[in-house]
């Protein structure tokens, strides 16, 4: 398991780039940007900003902001409050499944005509 | 609206060393449709045996110019994409890549709110888009770049930073080297701390708009600063390096 303590209470003193290596699942944790380009290629358009609310806590993130594990056979999404899994998407040569379980909803935003 | 995100090819137009183990590679892409500041391409890398890689690389070069894309590289060891990038690609090769990817981490010159860039490593290259993106234009709020570096040989794109920041259009630059400063380094040295964000921001003021990209420690650490600063939560845009691109 992930200790989020290492990385979230350290307003100075400790050294910030020297744990880096020591835990593969903090050393390869990215976020939601990183996933940008498969949520694109799947919804049409870039999605990174449309929040969601995770199931497991309740909190609302941009999609962009979700802790990502992309360095994988499929991609894992976690929210950043609780780290419950929020989406998982796994690519196939045949199609692209999207597991989102754990978000309560996505919102999309109508597009507005600008004036 | 957009088409759907779809693989093309690029041709490999030029190679730049940027520092030792940084390049900068001009992609032409005959179909293209331009993009903003901050955004990135998946590049996919596939084997004669199918296998196949996708890596996401920040693009460094501004929106305005047309049908061809910088993408700056760190070349890690022990990676999969980024040492084929660097020992084996040349000009005049393709590469897969789809784009522009991502609308969360941009900023165009339309934002006039001052300006709070902060960066550690290669996490420079998509903030490096906004600051060419900026100085294009001519216009613009204040500006101000934080940029934390190991040692002097790395800081990427310093000799650009320094001329925008000394070209007088409100545009500056603070480094902290981390690890080896040079003779006579007037810069900070040590990492990027709470201390640090609040004296390079102080001329900015609360109502900066801030793109913070490096790796995690270095996002986590200065975004939780910004906020117990008082920044709001949601004038802090942030984006993770992993173990830098890979």
């Amino acid at each position: 398991m992930t200790d989020r303590n290492m990385t979230d209470s350290q307003p100075g003193g400790t050294p910030m780039d020297e744990p880096e290596a020591a835990d593969p699942t903090v050393d390869l944790m990215l976020d939601g940007n990183a996933a940008a380009g498969t949520l694109a290629a799947l919804f049409g358009a870039d999605v990174t900003v449309v929040p969601g609310k995770c199931d497991h806590c309740g909190h609302v993130h941009a999609l962009a902001e979700l802790d990502a594990w992309t360095r994988a056979p499929g991609s894992v999404l976690r929210c950043p409050d609780c780290h419950g899994v929020v989406l998982r998407i796994v690519e196939t040569a045949e199609a692209t499944y999207l597991d989102a379980r754990g978000a309560a909803y996505l919102r999309f935003e109508r597009r507005v005509d600008r004036a | 609206m957009a088409r759907t995100l779809a693989w093309q090819l690029a041709t490999v137009s030029a190679i730049r060393a940027e520092t030792p183990t940084v390049r900068t590679f001009t992609l032409a892409l005959p179909a293209w449709d331009g993009h903003r500041a901050g955004q990135h391409v998946d590049l996919r890398l596939t084997a004669e045996d199918g296998y196949s890689v996708e890596r996401s690389y920040s693009i460094a070069s501004e929106p305005e110019r047309a049908g061809e894309i910088d993408v700056t590289v760190e070349r890690i060891p022990d990676g999969e994409v980024s040492p084929f990038l660097h020992d084996v690609v040349v000009v005049g090769d393709q590469l897969e890549v789809r784009g522009p990817i991502g609308g969360y981490f941009v900023w165009e010159s339309s934002m006039t709110d001052p300006l709070f860039l902060v960066a550690g490593g290669s996490g420079i290259v998509p903030l490096m888009a906004m600051v060419r993106h900026r100085a294009r234009r001519g216009s613009g709020g204040a500006a101000r770049l934080l940029f934390s570096s190991r040692g002097p040989d790395e800081i990427i794109y310093r000799e650009e930073l320094d001329r925008l920041a000394g070209a007088g259009n409100g545009f500056d630059v603070a480094y902290t080297l981390t690890r080896q400063q040079p003779p006579g380094w007037s810069g900070y040295a040590r990492r990027i701390d709470a201390r640090m964000l609040a004296e390079v921001l102080e001329p900015l003021g609360r109502e900066a708009r801030t793109y913070i990209c490096g790796p995690t420690a270095l996002v986590e650490t200065a975004a939780n600063a910004l906020v117990q600063l008082g920044f709001p939560a949601d004038r802090v845009r942030t984006e993770r390096f992993g173990p830098t691109g890979t």
